[in-house]
């Protein structure tokens, strides 16, 4: 019995030790993509190339998400509310929830687990099929040349995408407030407009989730480019990308909110 | 022409991007109505400030014409300084009061300012002389039980 | 005063978590040749082709490459160094979202401010000589086997390297596109002028265009020679290797128990 728990105790102590060395790989392989960022920047149509494949593929759900979010939003504030005879409060309750919280979140949930995995996958699988060690053959740096484009279209994608979510959230509000139910117009949105801060929170929100998109695009290409090159490593890897994220993003979110909304309200 | 086609996307995705940002900025939020140049502070003394803030709108008949800029416990006068930053366009007499009051019933607090009749006018870094602190809902309820026993008793009261 | 061996390797040690995968190598690579490292699976013959290119660094001993020591090079060196060397990977390693043309074309477009057009006349002649101009529009993933082992040849000649390495080139190929790839070889090493490096246990296709050989088995030079030296070796390991035997110093048998025990023979007529 004694020698099972021992094992068991040494098998987490090299679990962490793991983690943390991993942890630490991590955090310098950043830094070299930062360093070898010259080569996206001076060839920007790297970047726009890897803009389409991780914005553009990723709008229709992020605008059809937030749509309906926001109808929800609109549906269930409508339903509380009303019995305090503050409809026309249900403006101000979509919008804040939206740019305070929702959006950043949850587009960054729906971003790691569309953009981040695809990211993953095909950095992956070129590492499965050599052509990764290929590129290093013909003295092209692939961290130069494969990841660095990736990791700066992720990070301009994300508060793009972010806001086009919480804009399309609050038209899915008025959608149905206004539109359905019938709540006023005027009253729908002078209440948001008095009620939502410019600087307090939608700054806030853009700097989550410009936040998030650092977290998350790093994530996903640090496990690509860290995957086995097997099958299963990379679809091992995508996993954790898609996992890590989303609990980065909630801690993120946590530790963010509670630095900025700090004595609100 | 693959070429092209995903240059056209990207640039669409940008300006739908900065689009819906714009959007968030001026029809949702209230940058429009937002504009921190052309103002005067003016500062206020008040025995009470309730549940004030700062950043709470400074208003006049019903009208924001500025915004609590900061709020200060006095040694001295072991009262609270509130200092407002009022929009240029708006002059207000040196006898103005300002008050804390309440928008609705259970709404957030704000300074009301209520003009006087004087001809001088007040300038920046001045202070308002004639204050209405908030309205303590203990203050009021002692008060009120206050004045029912002596209307009860049928004495004089000389309390505030 | 320059040696006439493009590659040499003095007292090679590797290990790799403490096992020695190679142990104490010695080779000398004569420029313009085309030489041929042979051996089981498994036996280092690839990491050999990574300790030249200074994908990775020996534990002791060194490698040089036209008189530079490989893994004492600095990045910018290596790097320099790597533009006069090339290496076909097993299945190619094109990169699956260019076109052949630009697979071809990539090194050309990254490391030389050569005009588009000259690209293009370039790129055309690499891929004549292997026979699959008329691809130059093809994705990599609409290639069989065969072609895409011959566009990834076209793109390691891309700039006229010194010196090529091929991992296992004829693996997994049909009798035709084995042949042409052999013929390739040869014919391109002796044109360009430059070396070949050749790892592969298809010993049938190799000795045929290669003009030395390297045998290793179990991290060490087992036999080296030209092949007709090679064919008549009475070395046990290298006679196994080239008439294909079963069984010899390779064994047929992973290690195990005796067979009886494992059908619990012993105890069952107790």
């Amino acid at each position: 019995m004694p020698r099972r728990i021992v094992l068991g105790i040494r098998s987490v102590g090299h679990r962490v030790i793991d983690s943390v060395w991993r942890l630490g790989y991590a955090a310098r392989f950043f830094s070299l993509i930062l360093l070898k960022s010259g080569t996206s920047i001076r060839r920007f149509g790297l970047i726009i190339r890897e803009l389409y494949f991780t914005g553009v593929l990723t709008m229709i759900i992020i605008l059809v998400s937030g749509l309906f979010v926001g109808m929800v939003l609109g549906l269930q504030g409508y339903e509380t509310l009303q019995k305090y005879g503050a409809e026309t409060a249900v403006g101000t309750l979509v919008a804040l929830s939206l740019v305070r919280e929702l959006g950043p979140v949850v587009a960054a949930l729906l971003f790691a687990s569309r953009a981040g995995s695809a990211i993953t996958a095909e950095i992956g699988l070129m590492k499965a099929t050599e052509q990764l060690e290929a590129m290093g053959m013909m003295a092209v740096d692939p961290i130069a040349r494969i990841v660095a484009p990736r990791f700066w279209a992720g990070v301009i994608s994300m508060p793009l995408l972010a806001a086009m979510f919480s804009a399309m959230g609050i038209f899915g509000g008025y959608l149905v407030a206004v539109v359905l139910i019938g709540v006023d117009e005027g009253s729908f949105w002078s209440q948001m407009q008095s009620a939502v801060d410019f600087r307090f929170d939608i700054v806030n929100g853009i700097i989550k989730t410009c936040v998030f998109g650092v977290a998350i695009t790093a994530i996903a290409v640090f496990e690509g480019y860290d995957a086995q090159p097997t099958a299963e490593g990379v679809s091992g890897a995508t996993t954790r990308t898609v996992v890590t994220s989303a609990l980065v993003i909630l801690g993120l979110d946590f530790v963010l909110t509670s630095f900025m909304f700090r004595g609100v309200g | 022409m693959q070429r092209a086609t995903m240059d056209l996307w990207v640039g669409l995705f940008v300006i739908a991007g900065i689009g819906a940002l714009l959007i968030l900025a001026l029809k949702v939020g209230n940058l429009g109505t937002y504009s921190e140049e052309k103002s005067y502070t003016l500062v206020g003394s008040f025995e009470n400030i309730g549940g004030l803030k700062i950043r709470a709108p400074v208003k006049s008949a019903g009208v924001v014409v500025g915004r609590v800029m900061d709020i200060q416990f006095s040694t001295k006068t072991f009262d609270a300084a509130v200092t407002m930053n009022i929009d240029d366009r708006y002059q207000f007499p040196k006898d103005t009061f300002a008050s804390i009051l309440t928008s609705g019933l259970l709404g957030e607090q704000y300074v009301g300012l209520a003009a006087g009749g004087d001809e001088g006018m007040l300038k920046s870094g001045d202070k308002i002389m004639k204050t209405n602190s908030a309205l303590v809902l203990e203050d009021m309820i002692g008060q009120f039980l206050f004045d029912k026993a002596s209307e009860d008793d049928g004495d004089d009261s000389s309390k505030f | 005063m320059t040696t006439k061996a493009l590659v040499e390797i003095k007292d090679l040690n590797f290990s790799y978590d403490e096992r020695a995968i190679l142990k104490g190598i010695n080779m000398t690579m004569p420029r313009g040749k085309v030489i041929g490292i042979m051996g089981g699976s498994g036996c280092g013959k690839t990491t050999l082709l990574r300790l030249i290119g200074g994908t990775v660094t020996p534990s002791s001993g060194y490698v040089k490459v036209d008189n530079q020591i490989v893994h004492e090079l600095g990045r910018n060196k290596l790097f320099s160094l790597r533009r006069k060397m090339s290496m076909l990977f097993q299945f190619g390693a094109l990169f699956t979202d260019l076109s052949v043309f630009d697979n071809v074309a990539f090194q050309m477009r990254e490391h030389t401010d050569l005009p588009e057009s000259v690209i293009r006349d370039l790129v055309f002649m690499k891929l004549h000589s292997v026979g699959l101009r008329g691809a130059h529009n093809l994705m990599p993933a609409e290639l069989s086997g065969g072609m895409a082992r011959r566009v990834a040849l076209a793109r390691s000649i891309a700039l006229d390297p010194m010196l090529v390495m091929y991992d296992e080139p004829f693996a997994g190929l049909d009798p035709i596109s084995l042949s042409i790839i052999g013929n390739l070889i040869r014919r391109l090493t002796e044109a360009l002028g430059m070396t070949s490096i050749l790892v592969t246990h298809d010993v049938h296709e190799s000795l045929k265009i290669v003009d030395y050989v390297y045998f290793i088995s179990e991290g060490v030079i087992a036999a080296h020679g030209t092949p007709s030296e090679v064919r008549e070796s009475v070395s046990p390991f290298v006679h196994q290797f080239i008439h294909s035997e079963v069984d010899g110093p390779v064994p047929f048998h992973y290690p195990a128990e005796k067979y009886a025990t494992d059908l619990n023979l012993e105890n069952r007529f107790a």
